[in-house]
């Protein structure tokens, strides 16, 4: 099936830089009794990165499983990308989704595809003549540093190593938008700077726009604090400067609520109980 | 208690709407593009190709069982050359079309069900969503028309193989000629017996594949939870094949007929 996202050029001019591109405005979701998000509120700048923190169970996948379409809000607006995508079906939603990577907890790849037909699914999915999705799956296992791995099955690869071909997957058809749910989660340090240095390449020589799930903290600083650089044919990840560090903001989220939101500074400097308890 | 009863109960109506639901959508999804003919073929010879030794098996055995049984019976009546005229009406009428669908629910429904599990416990069925696949017209129409297309096939061969061990009884055994058995065969069948031995499985099919996905969909709890919808699988769709086939009997009965 062959989904294509054409926007007129007014939109497409209000979704330039600088412009929102997810956007939450009192968005709340309960399962039965239990209240997951409650109001929540916030706004992804193109190009920029929000970070969200929180204890397991506080509603930050739920986030990202709600921008991508995956759940209904019970209340509440969500744009992404100049599309409401909160009462649409899921028809509808397939639109949005060619512009959206979700990178998931465990990786999620297709256990009976191998490594390349996992990267290259989408666009074979979308009818792409089959050598110029060999040139693209080869390109983007190439940036991540897989390349020989193009024909291993999934079960044959680390944990770091599926999670990278989760985020070759989630890049492979150009999305604006990734959405990363615990990358890092259960990996080795690392292995874990490896694939805080693929969302920061993405995001810096790329401009994708991000938004991280996490709660390793280790793994949200490096994202925020550092930034991708091409320096002839290398790529090196450096601190970032005061500029580049102010476009990556947390949220932390607690009991459904928005409990803090700001940049790595502010966080550090936070006096609140809850937050310095996490941060310790 | 009665809290309890009220969940139970609602949980319950849930469950048969969410059916209900999923089976509309196979239809709507089996008329409309996208079609993914690949998977359609792979899960052909997945099922179709893979029950082929459980099903002939099943037919041999059990067609060698009911002449040994009925040749003894028939005997007290000096009708023992009627044995062929005995295996192949039951079979074709009812047990093969049971027995098939109760082997296809234990290989079939519960690989389905293991299968779908596993993807919607690694999130990868919400990958697919996440990629642009609709996973109903990806995973659960190919398998639901493999079965439903299959198990009249495995159906035919499951009752060809019972009418052939009922012969190699009858001649070994209860020493009936092999002419007077086949005679008795043919004899003892109706054009009617035929209709309901290939529309009976085309239906017990449908409620093994749609059973197979919903169950295997709805999965969630890890690795305990795949096990779960295996078991739920298995023993929902054995149940409902022979209750299905009670209430489809005396309808094919009167049409058929």
């Amino acid at each position: 099936m062959t989904v294509t996202a054409e926007r007129s050029p007014a939109l497409e001019e209000a979704l330039g830089p600088g412009s929102p591109i997810v956007v939450f405005d009192r968005v709340s979701l309960a399962f039965d009794d239990k209240v997951v998000l409650r109001e929540i509120s916030f706004t992804l700048i193109k190009g920029q990165t929000k970070i969200f923190l929180g204890a397991s169970g506080s509603g930050k996948s739920t986030i990202l499983k709600l921008i991508i379409g995956l759940l209904k809000p019970d209340s509440g607006v969500i744009w992404v990308n100049g599309e409401r995508v909160d009462d649409k079906g899921e028809a509808d939603l397939m639109k949005v989704r060619t512009d959206l990577g979700m990178v998931f907890q465990e990786g999620a790849l297709f256990d009976s595809l191998t490594v390349a037909e996992n990267v290259g699914y989408k666009l074979l999915e979308e009818g792409m003549p089959d050598a110029q999705v060999w040139d693209r799956v080869g390109e983007v296992l190439g940036f991540i540093g897989l390349g020989e791995y193009a024909d291993r099955m999934p079960s044959e690869l680390s944990g770091g190593q599926r999670r990278r071909v989760a985020i070759a997957r989630a890049m492979a058809y150009k999305p604006r938008i990734l959405l990363y749910d615990e990358a890092t989660t259960g990996l080795d340090p690392m292995m874990a700077d490896t694939v805080d240095n693929e969302i920061i390449k993405l995001r810096d020589l790329e401009e994708i726009s991000s938004i991280v799930v996490t709660h390793q903290l280790r793994d949200a600083f490096r994202v925020a604090t550092h930034e991708a650089r091409r320096d002839g044919t290398d790529i090196r990840i450096v601190t970032a400067g005061a500029e580049k560090a102010e476009e990556a903001e947390f949220i932390m989220l607690k009991d459904g609520v928005i409990h803090f939101e700001g940049h790595a500074t502010d966080l550090r400097q936070s006096r609140d109980p809850y937050l310095r308890s996490f941060l310790s | 208690m009665l809290s309890q009863a009220e969940r139970w109960i609602k949980a319950a109506i849930l469950e048969v709407q969410e059916f209900v639901q999923l089976v509309g959508a196979v239809f709507r999804a089996m008329v409309s593009p996208p079609y993914y003919r690949r998977d359609v073929i792979l899960q052909f010879e997945a099922i179709g190709i893979g029950s082929l030794m459980v099903v002939s098996l099943t037919g041999f055995f059990t067609g060698a069982a009911l002449a040994l049984q009925t040749g003894q019976t028939l005997d007290r009546f000096g009708a023992r050359t009627l044995v062929g005229q005995l295996v192949s009406a039951s079979m074709i009428r009812e047990l093969g079309p049971v027995l098939t669908a109760l082997m296809l629910a234990g290989r079939v429904g519960s690989g389905i069900a293991a299968e779908l599990g596993s993807m919607a416990v690694t999130d990868q069925i919400n990958a697919l969503r996440a990629l642009g696949t609709d996973p109903l017209r990806k995973l659960v129409v190919p398998r639901v028309l493999a079965v439903t297309l299959m198990a009249p096939v495995l159906t035919v061969i499951a009752d060809t193989f019972a009418i052939v061990a009922g012969w190699l009884i009858s001649v070994t055994n209860l020493g009936v000629g092999s002419s007077t058995y086949w005679t008795a065969v043919l004899e003892g069948l109706y054009l009617g017996d035929a209709w309901q031995g290939i529309i009976k499985p085309f239906v017990l099919g449908f409620v093994i594949g749609t059973i197979g996905c919903h169950v295997g969909l709805r999965t969630s709890g890890g690795t305990q939870g795949v096990g779960r919808s295996t078991t739920n699988a298995v023993v929902v769709a054995s149940v409902l094949v022979i209750a299905v086939d009670f209430f489809l009997t005396p309808l094919l009965m009167r049409v058929v007929y």
